[in-house]
């Protein structure tokens, strides 16, 4: 057994950001566990740019956006280990874990659970029809081709406008597959509008809203996919159905949130982020287990999720020397057209930042924060995209008594 | 005759393999000719894997009494083969009078088959053993229970291969002739193959064979089942299956835990003539979610993971009423062939009493002699998630392999895929190695470990990634690199 301040659990965008903030608060009993053979997470196999442009102000690629980070950690000397997994973490913050080395077990006065997300699958959506070789998660397909120099399609289609989606949309055209369209159940993109632009305009690939895939077909290799369009309640309209030959199937249709260990642990869930429910200072609702970055609720950019952490951090780093925090007793409630905010309660002691995604497409409208019908923080957007995280920073003077606060669009 | 077999059985699945297995145990020269890649691709491993009591049959029929006698041998066979068998029991939950005459007239027959543990219990005591199960009461089954059907045909098919039996996959029968001599000859993708005995064992490819032997008339349709797979979450809240009032010809879609911690709801039944077809549609989906609530409140799409679908192959009258298995030798048509027909549920639990069944036909025709080398027990690959902290640290101590783990939902360790790769039936494809480890089973489906996996196979088969396959011949994963390595 071996005594640490804080444990990361996971070496990617949040973990890594975390440990070079602690550090610099100078908290340095450190472990970051990273069950990969290389740091970095996900960011990996992102080989494409448009990292960075909040957090340094320039556009990198995921490796090289991760890289400051590890380098930082490097010059740091901040303790990680890689190849190293996780197997357990219980309610009073005792991290089981498991290397070539051994099983260890790791005694931590805070743990931060930097996890991130995985992609939901064909299973998890049920989609009819056979079960060949060739559908593929988009994250699946870049990890095949950006991290084992592997080919994984030829005539492709892909269903779901999620950023990953189209990036590999880009991606397969640029190593030569033909990428057939794009289809997306919903009325609006879940991506970002730079990636419709950048990855799918650019290169001709069309994408059809308000359409899904009602059917597989193959025995062996995929042979092609049935296109239905959908009504209004994304019910597929009988008559609409379209036939594509293809033998890749990519699927780009939603992210969730790693917290098999979390729920170990004690941590309530979300229902509506599948991440934890948090206060201002990141802490879940077991004392001294943290979470940050997209194992708390999926971000659209990088940037935000080491954002995030380094304030996770800040907080953590505070817990470790005092042992505790401030309580955090109002809860902020939303209305039907926001999905959800993070953090879910606050102290109204100090500033914080609100993280929030609407439902829909939403234009020329406020979001408020209000405390007893009194508005004390607002954000005018000309156009609330769900693709796009929503942030407002909230003034802890403006906050006058320990009642709900509750989050509008107007 | 060089290459003559003593006995080929057509057919690896679960049937052909217990068949391979207790044939064994005699000083015979055997092979298993299987048209797949691996041994359980179709009905072996597409059903509910519940280990039935053996009520739900005819008295008198061999479904019956060969049920019976499977399920009373399952702890040996599950020590011997070492695969995972839990006898949890399972309920038939009924709500209406006629409900209740069923059950009554269920438990009669149980009896008479020989089954064992069977009781009518009331709401509460139903309560006790399936909490929120929905029902006003049911019959108990306490000696029912749930295995896991792939490691027991691997584990079937890997005995028999210990005790000298020679697998050969991608090996349709596609002809069967005789020589002057009275030997059978087999013609395959791969050659042909002679011998004294041949074996029908091919599950739902069994009509074609039987009339390949000259044994014709025989109907087979299919009956389709679709399922879905529950995420781990659900496990804990279904100890034991939980089955509507069975009506003559079908036990109703059900919930069923299964050994490694899943839920399955399932299976309906479609009557098919195209036995390929393992397609799942979206109303079947919505249809088992839809009946399964009805016994069971805890399903919920977000813990959706897979579906999947098996088929059944029922040997019917002309009037299409089911009948029982069929095993017989025809000494008029094919005095050195054994004819299995319709082998369809309770062939899982019957297996290995339909396999004693079928070599006493041999065995009534001509002496075997006893294989002095015959060893009952194999050894699995040991599941380093079911082992405990101590015994976790002392095998990665053993073998740091195990401290690399490849599949994070499964917890499936790079020492365990290294043991299913080299598995001695010498199969490859990466459906093999997840059903032997439960790789890529779990909640993300392989979005985590199969880029893994497959380099794995590459590396330690020395194939090209071009050669992986997933499952069936012809499916393909990759079709080449991204770049020249250097």
């Amino acid at each position: 057994m071996e005594k640490k301040d804080v444990v990361i659990v996971g070496g990617g965008p949040a973990g890594l950001a975390a440990a070079v903030e602690l550090y610099k608060k100078g908290i340095r009993n450190i472990l970051i566990l990273e069950r990969e053979h290389h740091l970095g997470g996900i960011l990996r196999q992102c080989i494409h740019d448009g990292f960075g442009l909040s957090r340094f102000q320039t556009t990198l690629s995921g490796p090289e956006y991760a890289g400051r980070f590890m380098k930082e950690v490097m010059d740091c000397q901040i303790p990680f280990q890689t190849d190293t997994t996780v197997l357990d973490i219980s309610s009073n913050k005792l991290v089981t874990a498991v290397s070539r080395d051994g099983l260890v077990q790791y005694e931590a006065k805070a743990v931060i659970l930097a996890m991130g997300c995985r992609e939901r699958t064909r299973g998890a959506l049920g989609i009819p029809g056979e079960r060949p070789a060739g559908v593929f998660t988009a994250g699946v397909a870049q990890a095949y081709m950006n991290l084992y120099n592997r080919m994984p399609a030829k005539e492709v289609v892909i269903l779901g406008s999620g950023d990953i989606g189209m990036i590999m949309a880009r991606r397969l055209t640029l190593e030569g597959a033909h990428v057939q369209a794009v289809f997306e159940v919903q009325p609006i993109p879940s991506g970002l509008p730079r990636n419709i632009e950048q990855c799918l305009n650019d290169y001709g690939i069309p994408l059809y809203l308000n359409h899904t895939i009602t059917k597989i077909h193959g025995s062996s290799r995929l042979t092609g996919v049935t296109v239905s369009q959908v009504d209004s309640s994304l019910k597929p309209i009988p008559g609409t159905e379209k036939e594509y030959a293809c033998d890749t199937l990519i699927l780009s249709v939603g992210l969730i949130p790693e917290n098999e260990l979390s729920i170990d642990a004690g941590v309530t869930l979300d229902p509506r982020t599948k991440g934890a429910v948090v206060d201002e200072h990141f802490q879940t609702n077991v004392e001294g287990i943290f979470a940050a970055g997209n194992v708390l609720h999926v971000h659209d950019l990088v940037d935000f999720v080491s954002m995030e952490a380094e304030k996770l951090a800040d907080s953590a780093a505070s817990y470790v020397s005092n042992g505790t925090l401030p309580d955090c007793p109002i809860e902020i409630t939303t209305d039907s057209r926001i999905g959800h905010t993070i953090p879910q309660k606050v102290s109204g002691a100090q500033d914080f930042q609100l993280s929030l995604r609407v439902r829909s497409l939403i234009k020329n409208c406020r979001i408020v924060v209000r405390q007893n019908g009194q508005e004390i923080a607002s954000k005018r957007m000309k156009k609330a995209l769900p693709a796009e995280m929503i942030q407002l920073t909230v003034k802890a003077d403006s906050i006058l008594s320990l009642d709900k606060l509750e989050v509008n669009v107007e | 005759m060089k290459n003559l077999y003593d006995v080929l059985v057509i057919g690896g699945g679960m049937i052909g393999s217990a068949i391979a297995r207790e044939l064994s145990r005699y000083d015979l020269k055997i092979g298993v000719l299987e048209k797949n890649l691996d041994v359980c691709y179709e009905t072996s491993g597409r059903n509910s894997a519940v280990v039935h009591g053996g009520f739900a049959y005819d008295t008198g029929t061999l479904k019956a009494k060969l049920c019976v006698e499977g399920n009373q041998m399952m702890e040996e066979l599950s020590r011997e083969l070492d695969f995972p068998f839990l006898r949890c029991g399972k309920v038939l939950v009924g709500n209406t009078d006629e409900d209740m005459e069923t059950l009554k007239r269920t438990l009669v027959q149980g009896e008479k088959n020989g089954a064992t543990g069977l009781e009518l219990i009331d709401e509460k005591r139903l309560h006790e053993l399936v909490p929120a199960v929905v029902g006003k009461f049911a019959m108990f089954s306490s000696q029912s229970g749930i295995l896991e059907p792939f490691q027991y045909t691997i584990a079937l098919a890997e005995n028999a291969c210990q005790n000298g039996v020679k697998y050969f996959f991608d090996s349709e029968v596609t002809k069967i002739c005789q020589d002057t001599e009275g030997h059978y000859l087999l013609t395959t993708p791969h050659g042909d193959f002679a011998c004294r005995w041949v074996v029908n064992a091919a599950g739902l490819g069994c009509k074609k064979v039987s009339d390949m032997l000259g044994i014709t008339g025989y109907q087979v349709i299919g009956s389709k089942g679709d399922y879905i797979i529950l995420d781990k979450r659900t496990g804990p809240l279904l100890p034991m299956p939980v089955y509507p009032v069975p009506s003559n010809t079908y036990m109703g879609i059900h919930v069923t835990n299964t050994i490694d911690g899943n839920v399955i709801i399932g299976p309906n039944a479609d009557k098919v003539s195209d036995f390929e077809y393992y397609g799942v549609p979206q109303e079947n989906m919505d249809y088992l979610a839809e009946s399964a609530s009805r016994l069971w409140p805890h399903i919920h799409k977000a813990d959706y993971i897979r579906n999947y679908s098996g088929i059944l192959p029922k040997w019917v009258d002309d009037q299409g009423v089911i009948q029982d298995f069929k095993i017989e030798i025809r000494e008029d048509i094919a005095p050195h062939a054994v004819n299995l027909v319709g082998i369809e549920s309770p062939g899982l639990t019957a297996a290995v009493p339909i396999a004693r069944h079928a070599i006493n036909l041999i065995k009534e025709r001509e002496k075997l002699s006893e294989n002095p080398n015959f060893n009952p027990c194999r050894k699995g690959i040991v599941r380093f998630e079911s082992l405990s902290l101590e015994e976790k640290a002392r095998l990665i101590k053993e073998n740091p392999d195990y401290g690399e783990v490849i599949c994070r939902c499964e917890k499936v360790t790079k020492a365990e895929i290294l043991q299913a790769i080299h598995n001695c039936l010498g199969v490859s494809t990466m459906a093999g190695i997840k059903y032997r480890t439960r790789s890529m089973m779990g909640r993300c489906q392989g979005g985590y470990c199969q880029m893994r996996l497959e380099q794995m196979i590459e590396e330690e088969l020395g194939k090209k990634e071009t050669e992986i396959l997933y499952a069936r011949q012809g499916s393909q994963v990759l079709f080449g690199k991204v770049r020249k390595e250097a």
